[in-house]
């Protein structure tokens, strides 16, 4: 922090390079992960830009991500290493025939043991591990990301796994010994709130909170991945959304679902909303057919509002 | 940054040593520069959830926030102070002369050093919010301007003495706020925990929900984690014969049997009519937050009609829903003969199942008909009542408690949160065969 006059600006504009606008909090945070080490777990409400985040990161660093999507059931198998058993078995095969005459000339047990030794040894080796996600992440020379995505979907077991791997950067496969990253990965884990994570979990993470952002910070959003769009017709997609998650919905619509309709008003040469072309292209935003009935009657005065609000030139809410 | 962070611990954001060293390396990172970055930062390190982000977020700007009353403070002091700037005099005590020359930078500072000379930080209850402005005032040398102004009247000086009270006594408070709430908040908890449920005001139910979460959260970890229970001198035949097969069945290993313990199948059957609702709202938070441990949880309310509120039951906001159903279902008087007959046709009750009945016994002289709640305790596994009067009350009256007493294999008067606590954790232990 002694060259840049601002590092976490600097964290920010990175990141905007990519296409990812960063507010401070979340710069802040990826400033002060990449410095205490720590992992970061991020939360907020579904299509957010949570994994989006680690994307975004991984491009400016220029780093490879590696992604672990966790379900339930995940175990260290799949996650960690596995032993690749079929090689290991034809490998097993064609020397069989090479073993017989090696032991040949051993006449009792012990000394064909030891001869064997050097072998079994062999079948246990990095040469016969599969890596995973978590192992892979941790091999990599340069560093990378890693992306741990909805770890509240895995098991508690799991989260207790992990912490080895997030405290130390190490894992431990007991055939092979401890294994240690040679540069710290950049680790996220994201959660969308299904269980409550476990407190040792959360204690070596930093917690970040992602909400649904402001207007001015979703047109900035929407702006970098649809360089195309009108000006005016951003600001009144942002105001109507803006409107629309003040509603009682089950599921608000996010910032995905923002650009994946301002897409589809692009792509329909829309200029204005109106309320007709807002219910026809409603399913965009909402996915719950109950909320959609529930948004009918509000979406004619959104509409409406939204346009006379972002006529009126007025700075969109911060 | 070491009070700041008991402050916050004090309000309810859960900080342990190592995150206090892990927020001090964080903070010297980002630097004191900027306020928000420095509230961002310990908010990452320290709040572990978005409500404990929020406390925090409250506790850092009430914290930075010395002088809060700055804005408020007379306008006129104000003017005159900066306008009297100019005639210099006022008298020899510096207080005085800060007063008359509207320093307020050398007053805030003098009263921080009478806080920090008096350990405010020390305040727990809001009785010595008082005594402690008194005891800073005294320090900042209140008598001798106090002498001073009796020796010469200054309505300067006067109104100066009334503004330094009312700011002592914010700064005094500002501290309660933040350093007393520890105990107070503790107090109260106590307090809330052993009072009745049904005198609680509305103003502390919002508390008091907090607190039932909590408390079912204890206990569904409780519950949780022993799902099967070793018994040691019972063997297993068949397990300890598979375990040592690779010993040609010689019993190296042995193995003992284990008892599952069944996750329960409650049904619970709540009284909402006036006398009775507060406390059922609160026994169905209770089982709405139990979630995982209670594998199938149904609800049925009544006051006159028995109705199935399972369904509404399972709506993530529990709080919003129990408030729903109390509103839509609940006022008139309750009838337990029709609500027990129509319970006993309409729930789905096997012999896996308990069932909670929670209500007074007070049927308003209806016909109270045992033989439902009989046919009810047939199939279940056990009936288990939950009244919120005392014993002594019942069977007095209209109550019909003596009559369903039979088939109910416990009675449990249940008027505080902290026997509720009981009462459920024992239904969850009566599941453990």
């Amino acid at each position: 922090m002694s060259t840049a006059p601002d590092p976490i600006a600097a964290v920010a504009e990175g990141l905007g390079r990519t296409g990812y606008i960063a507010s401070r909090p979340i710069a802040l945070a990826l400033h002060l992960a990449q410095h205490l080490q720590k992992p970061i777990l991020v939360e907020g409400p579904a299509g957010v830009g949570k994994t989006e985040l680690s994307r975004a990161i991984a491009a400016w660093q220029g780093l490879p991500l590696h992604r672990l999507q966790c379900h339930e059931g995940l175990d260290e198998s799949r996650a960690l290493y596995e032993w690749k058993y079929g090689k290991q078995l034809l490998y097993t095969q064609i020397l069989k025939d090479r073993i017989a005459p090696m032991l040949g000339d051993a006449p009792v047990l012990a000394p064909a043991l030891k001869a064997l030794e050097g072998f079994s040894d062999l079948f246990f080796s990095e040469q016969f591990l599969e890596p995973r996600p978590l192992l892979a992440a941790l091999r990599e020379p340069r560093g990378c990301v890693l992306l741990i995505d909805e770890i509240d979907k895995a098991d508690e077991a799991f989260e207790a796994f992990l912490l080895e791997l997030l405290a130390d950067h190490a894992v431990t496969i007991p055939e092979l010994g401890t294994i240690r990253a040679a540069v710290p990965p950049m680790v996220l884990l994201t959660s969308n709130g299904m269980r409550e994570l476990g407190d040792a979990l959360k204690r070596r993470c930093l917690h970040l909170f992602i909400g649904l952002p402001s207007p001015e910070m979703e047109a900035r959003i929407v702006a970098a991945r649809l360089p195309g769009i009108p000006a005016l017709l951003l600001r009144q997609i942002v105001l109507f959304i803006a409107g629309l998650r003040a509603l009682d919905l089950k599921k608000l619509p996010s910032i995905s679902e923002t650009i994946d309709w301002a897409r589809a008003l692009t792509l329909l040469h829309t200029e204005h909303l109106s309320p007709d072309l807002v219910r026809e292209t409603l399913n965009i935003l909402l996915k719950h057919e109950a909320d959609i009935s529930a948004a009918q009657p509000a979406l004619a005065p959104l509409a409406f509002q939204a346009k006379r609000d972002a006529e009126t030139g007025m700075p969109l809410p911060a | 940054m070491l009070s700041l962070l008991r402050a916050a611990r004090g309000a309810g954001v859960r900080i342990s040593t190592a995150e206090t060293l892990e927020a001090l390396r964080a903070a010297a990172l980002v630097g004191p520069g900027d306020r928000a970055d420095l509230r961002d930062t310990l908010g990452l390190v320290c709040a572990k959830s978005a409500e404990e982000k929020r406390i925090f977020d409250e506790v850092f700007s009430l914290f930075f926030a010395p002088q809060a009353p700055a804005a408020t403070k007379p306008r006129a002091f104000e003017e005159r102070g900066v306008g009297g700037d100019s005639q210099g005099g006022g008298g020899g005590s510096g207080l005085a002369r800060m007063i008359v020359e509207g320093d307020r930078a050398g007053l805030d500072q003098a009263l921080a050093e009478a806080a920090r000379a008096e350990d405010a930080q020390a305040i727990r209850f809001f009785t010595q919010t008082n005594a402690l402005a008194r005891r800073m005032l005294d320090r900042m040398g209140l008598a001798a301007l106090e002498a001073e102004i009796a020796a010469s009247p200054d309505p300067r000086l006067t109104e100066g003495v009334v503004m330094l009270r009312a700011e002592a006594r914010a700064e005094a408070e500002r501290n309660l706020r933040l350093f007393g709430r520890e105990e107070s908040e503790g107090l109260r908890e106590y307090m809330l925990r052993r009072a009745r449920l049904a005198a609680i005001s509305p103003r502390e139910r919002a508390r008091l929900a907090s607190l039932t979460r909590a408390m079912a959260k204890k206990l569904a970890t409780r519950h949780s984690r022993r799902r099967r229970v070793a018994k040691r001198g019972s063997l297993d035949l068949r397990g300890t014969l598979r375990r040592n097969m690779g010993w040609d069945g010689i019993p190296f290993v042995l193995r003992h049997r284990a008892t599952r313990v069944a996750r329960p199948r409650l049904v619970v059957f709540c009284d909402i009519s006036g006398s009775v609702a507060a406390l059922s709202g609160f026994l169905l938070l209770f089982l709405h937050s139990l979630g995982a441990v209670v594998r199938d949880l149904g609800a049925f309310v009544f006051t006159g009609e028995a109705i199935d509120v399972t369904e509404t039951l399972k709506q993530p906001d529990a709080e919003a829903a129990i408030a729903r159903i109390l509103a839509e279902h609940g006022h008139g008087s309750s009838n337990y003969g029709t609500a027990l007959a129509g319970f006993a046709r309409d729930a789905t009750i096997d012999r896996h199942t308990t069932v909670v009945i929670l209500g007074d016994g007070r049927g308003n002289r209806a016909p109270p008909r045992v033989d439902a709640l009989e046919d009810v305790a047939r199939r279940a596994r056990q009936v288990v009542w939950l009244n919120p009067e005392h014993p002594a009350l019942w069977g007095t009256g209209d109550s019909d408690m003596p009559r369903y007493a039979p088939f109910c294999r416990q009675l449990r008067p249940c008027r505080t949160l902290d026997e509720l606590e009981r009462a459920v954790d024992g239904l969850l232990l009566l599941h453990r065969v």
